[in-house]
């Protein structure tokens, strides 16, 4: 792999992290509130994926900070978002669960579980509508795969051969349920067998994902319909803040550690080059703190503004 | 001009004009329409526009939100409203939301079409009404179409607006007749008078609009009075002018609907009434809904559970006497 990309990938994967950091520091100091799920441990594969699937539209659930930035939306306007404010990329009215950005081709941020994947599907046929073939990425967590939503999505995006990437982060963990213990087998893959083909990867191997998304992306710009990625993670916090992971043993979360995405690309680059970006990921979450900081609230007297597009104003007000 | 003739000429004519419109739902194409609303359509405009799903409202839904995400115009039938709560998820938690969540970057021009009510003997799973729980949902245009000139306007505009709108048809109005003005466009979101009075307003919409123009003759002999009937026609945001125009005019209100009274639609109308216009009032406002019971299949309970001309010029003409008008 090119040189300049892996030091790209290294580069997000600090900033994720960094920011993951930064997120978590300011919610124990109560400057971001709600709900805060933290993507610490699965960076690589978050960077990897956005950064591959570059051209196409990205459809997400809610633990998604590294994935808005890895798309190339700016940090501060992400914290800001976090921390309620106005210049937030959603102006406050999301938080961290609801990120959205079109002139990203971002429509993140989904908070139920699934949810997104009917709307991936739609806009995939929208894609093959206007014949724009680099198609559309929906990511989704193991847990989503048990749902309705799923398997309906599966079954019309085959049926109408959309180009459209499903792509599955199993980190084995719904909330605090085993995988396991809620569906037969540990690979979710299996689930869509019957209608696409299957691509499996070590999700804490930032290279393979970006090569297996790529191969991915490849076989639906060929017009062939749906695929199915599987990337085995491990997230190394709680599911949010709100949960102390205390289903998980010391033991099993010294292999998940070991499994590091980010130790894994250090060994690829020199040392110099790590000190510098290093340096330059905590710089910019930094300012992007700062940036939340200083950021004026929304403005009261506009609480109700987006309820419906300006085109309404005259009928509703 | 028949009432799913005018919903079709709707179609046909914004699809003409536009190519980001799509139809989406449960045998719309080949089959043209549960309803026959979309005949012909699957002929003239072909498989890409015309979509036939699979029976998985969830997915309708869900896939018209992301066909609106994509750069569509698109309008999804559901076959009838009990099947659209399959969809409750995508239409209250997407649809209606995602414009706000996105503080206004992601706009949803798309409709969701539906027909309700009771129909004949369908029973509790085939003869509901959601308009109240859809209403209560901000950021959705909730319209409701009583007669085919307002169904044709009506559709029209709510295909062409940015706004996700959910479109109410009843079973028993596809082949209702009347004159469609294709030349003269209205306002969709204004309430209408339908018949001009001076003592009571009485406030309806879809079929219930129907039953109330048969009763009125029959009310107003009795209580000598005359009547007032307005079609609300856009149920979310509502024309409260309109209402409070006429209600101050003739200071008495009744409000006739078909679904159920426990949290029933007509409840706002009279919290509405009840906080703005309480002065105004020589007596109190009445409301006629259906009774709070699943739709049951039998025909005598059938009719007995919802409000019919019969039940309504009843309750009307003894409301009146007891009140003195």
């Amino acid at each position: 792999m090119d040189k300049l990309l892996i030091e790209e990938l290294y580069y997000l994967m600090v900033l994720g992290r960094e920011f993951e950091y930064a997120a978590k520091e300011h919610y124990m100091s109560g400057d971001i509130s709600g709900f805060l799920h933290l993507d610490i441990g699965q960076e690589g594969f978050s960077v990897a994926s956005m950064k591959a699937f570059a051209k196409g539209d990205v459809f997400t659930t809610y633990r998604e900070h590294v994935l808005a930035i890895a798309r190339g939306i700016d940090p501060n306007v992400v914290m800001a978002e976090l921390f309620g404010k106005v210049t937030g990329i959603s102006q406050g009215r999301g938080g961290s669960m609801h990120l959205f950005d079109p002139s990203h081709f971002f429509y993140g941020g989904d908070a139920i579980v699934g949810g997104q994947i009917p709307n991936a599907v739609g806009c995939a046929y929208a894609r093959k509508y206007q014949d724009q073939m680099d198609g559309v990425m929906v990511v989704f967590g193991d847990g989503a795969t048990n749902g309705g939503a799923f398997f309906e999505s599966l079954n019309i995006a085959s049926a109408q051969k959309l180009p459209l990437v499903f792509l599955c982060e199993n980190n084995r963990y719904a909330i605090g349920t085993n995988i396991t213990h809620v569906a037969p087998f540990e690979k979710q893959a299996h689930k869509a067998k019957p209608y696409m083909p299957i691509l499996e990867v070590d999700g804490m191997d930032a290279i393979a994902v970006y090569e297996t998304i790529q191969k991915a992306q490849q076989y639906v710009r060929e017009g062939h319909g749906p695929i199915f990625v599987e990337a085995m993670t491990c997230r190394f916090e709680g599911h949010s803040m709100s949960d102390a992971n205390s289903y998980r043993s010391s033991q099993e979360m010294e292999i998940c550690k070991s499994q590091d995405p980010i130790d894994k690309i250090t060994k690829k680059l020199p040392k110099d080059l790590i000190q510098t970006l290093q340096t330059k990921a905590q710089k910019v979450i930094q300012e992007a703190v700062e940036y939340a900081s200083n950021s004026p609230q929304p403005d009261i007297s506009d609480l109700t503004k987006h309820t419906f597009t300006e085109e309404l104003n005259h009928v509703v007000s | 001009m028949l009432y799913r003739e005018a919903l079709n000429l709707a179609l046909d004519e914004t699809m003409a004009k536009d190519e980001k419109i799509v139809v989406l739902g449960e045998d719309v194409g080949y089959y043209g329409g549960s309803y026959r609303v979309t005949q012909g359509l699957y002929a003239k405009y072909g498989e890409k526009r015309l979509i036939d799903t699979p029976i998985a409202e969830l997915s309708i839904v869900g896939n018209a939100v992301g066909m609106a995400i994509g750069g569509l115009r698109p309008v999804a039938e559901i076959m009838t409203a009990n099947f659209a709560l399959l969809a409750f998820d995508q239409i209250i938690n997407h649809m209606a939301k995602l414009h706000y969540m996105s503080a206004g970057k992601i706009t949803l021009p798309m409709v969701v079409r539906f027909p309700q009510g009771v129909s004949r003997q369908l029973a509790a799973q085939h003869s509901e009404s959601y308009e109240q729980m859809l209403c209560a949902v901000p950021g959705l245009v909730v319209f409701a179409a009583s007669d085919p000139n307002y169904a044709y306007h009506a559709l029209k505009k709510a295909i062409m607006m940015d706004d996700p709108v959910v479109f109410i048809e009843h079973e028993l109005l596809y082949n209702k007749k009347g004159e469609v003005d294709t030349k003269n466009s209205i306002d969709p979101f204004k309430a209408q008078i339908k018949k001009e009075g001076k003592d009571i307003t009485i406030v309806s919409y879809l079929k219930m609009v129907d039953e109330v123009l048969v009763a009125v003759p029959k009310i107003e002999k009795e209580l000598s009075c005359s009547c007032e009937v307005i079609d609300l026609c856009s149920l979310n945001p509502v024309d409260y002018e309109t209402l409070k125009k006429s209600i101050e005019k003739t200071t008495r209100l009744v409000m006739v609907e078909e679904d159920h009274k426990t949290g029933g639609y007509g409840a706002q109308i009279l919290s509405w009434v009840a906080q703005e216009l309480f002065y105004s009032l020589d007596a109190p406002p009445l409301r006629i809904a259906g009774v709070d019971v699943p739709i049951p299949y039998n025909r005598k309970l059938e009719l007995a559970s919802i409000p019919t001309v019969d039940s309504i010029a009843k309750r009307i003409i003894s409301w009146g006497e007891k009140h003195g008008i």
